[in-house]
């Protein structure tokens, strides 16, 4: 009999090891793969050019000229995505002012929930220099397991055109030069920086 | 036949054990919204309306966060108002609207406007959940006490005492030009408020 319970124990525990393993190796998880998410090419001339894209309806990340994408899920509704806002600025300048680093790095941000509008409040309100996009649908939010506001990925982007996520975490970057001394050591960039 | 007895309870331990572990690496997404209390997905709309665009909007006098006390005919030839209900503090969706609203000041001031958002929670309840969105540049109304009263005269209090996620748009002569009972599980959108703002 106790046996037969312990048997019975070990598959549940098993099963349930297996599903936390399952959500763990979500997309998200570092060292896997970004979601297949198509995002529309930005109208901006500017924001194209910064994202290296050609002039077509949508693109996926892989596709962004650069060695490392960093994306920010973000709601211009988050208190807390507010507050980091001028964190976040900080980051993109400390990337555009490195010659090194301008055309390695980039940065996008993705409004989960928000309307084209909203994004566009977002971004006048703070002046974020990088490119926002809606997802109005939480399409893309529920892509990425419906994290919370505001999370961080940083994606390794390979000359063979593969990818791998580098960093996944919810929160504030906390200290824009040593988030991105942490990016540059994940990527492999630091011997190039 | 007593090693095989064990077997079983190793793979038991060893599946806890193993499941604590990934637990603790992958499940850790709770940073900041402990504080938020999730009630699920509730009924879209509990309440039966009492008011119709056209209407003249009911006066009022709530406490408000800043200690004084607010009326809605204060603004009458002076502002429009826009008053934004929402359901409860400490609830998801109400605790990520008010923030989006605080950054659309200018939105507001461009035509003319202030906000109200009332709930029917305490002052001191209001205190610490506002607490998190920074300062906000609109009154915060208490409608506490008597429970829910204003929310109720506009056709807003819900059968469980708390309000729905409302929009009202009143303009200077104190008459109602839109009404939004909003599906209380999702948030509407700003650029609602805007459209109906440039009618005005």
């Amino acid at each position: 009999m106790i046996k037969k319970i312990s048997i019975f124990f070990a598959t549940v525990m098993s099963c349930l090891l297996l599903m936390d393993y399952a959500l763990a190796t979500s997309p998200l998880v570092e060292g896997g793969i970004f979601p297949d998410i198509k995002l529309s090419v930005p109208k901006s001339p500017d924001e194209r050019s910064y994202l290296g894209l050609p002039d077509k309806d949508s693109f996926t990340i892989p596709e962004i000229k650069a060695k490392v994408v960093v994306i920010e899920i973000f709601s211009m509704y988050c208190p807390y995505c507010q507050n980091e806002a001028p964190r976040v600025n900080e980051l993109y300048n400390l990337i555009d002012k490195n010659p090194d680093l301008r055309d390695k790095i980039k940065l996008i941000g993705i409004g989960a929930g928000n309307t084209p509008f909203e994004v566009d409040v977002f971004k006048k309100t703070f002046n974020i220099p990088f490119p926002l996009f809606p997802d109005e649908n939480f399409r893309i939010h529920k892509a990425c397991g419906e994290v919370r506001t505001p999370y961080f990925i940083g994606i390794k982007i390979n000359e063979d055109g593969t990818h791998k996520v580098i960093y996944s975490k919810l929160g504030s970057i906390q200290d824009a030069q040593q988030f991105l001394d942490l990016i540059l050591k994940l990527s492999g960039l630091k011997k190039e920086a | 036949m007593c090693i095989k007895r064990k077997v079983p309870f190793i793979v038991l331990i060893g599946s806890i054990v193993l499941f604590s572990i990934v637990s603790m690496t992958f499940g850790v997404m709770h940073t900041f919204k402990d504080y938020i209390y999730q009630p699920g997905t509730l009924k879209p709309v509990d309440s039966i309306p009492k008011l119709k665009v056209g209407d003249k909007a009911p006066d009022f006098i709530l406490p408000s966060l800043s200690g004084e006390k607010i009326s809605l005919s204060s603004y009458l030839g002076k502002k429009n108002v826009v008053i934004s209900f929402v359901p409860a503090a400490w609830t998801p969706v109400c605790s990520d609207q008010w923030p989006g609203y605080n950054i659309a000041k200018e939105i507001f001031d461009k035509y003319d406007a202030i906000l109200l958002g009332i709930t029917v929670d305490n002052i001191p309840t209001l205190y610490a959940w506002t607490r998190q969105m920074g300062n906000l540049w609109f009154s915060v109304l208490s409608d506490f006490w008597p429970h829910g009263e204003v929310a109720a005269k506009y056709g807003v209090l819900r059968s469980n005492g708390v309000s729905e996620r409302a929009l009202f748009v009143i303009d200077k002569k104190g008459i109602i030009r839109y009404i939004d009972v909003h599906d209380i599980n999702d948030r509407p959108h700003l650029e609602v408020i805007v459209k109906e703002l440039e009618k005005l």
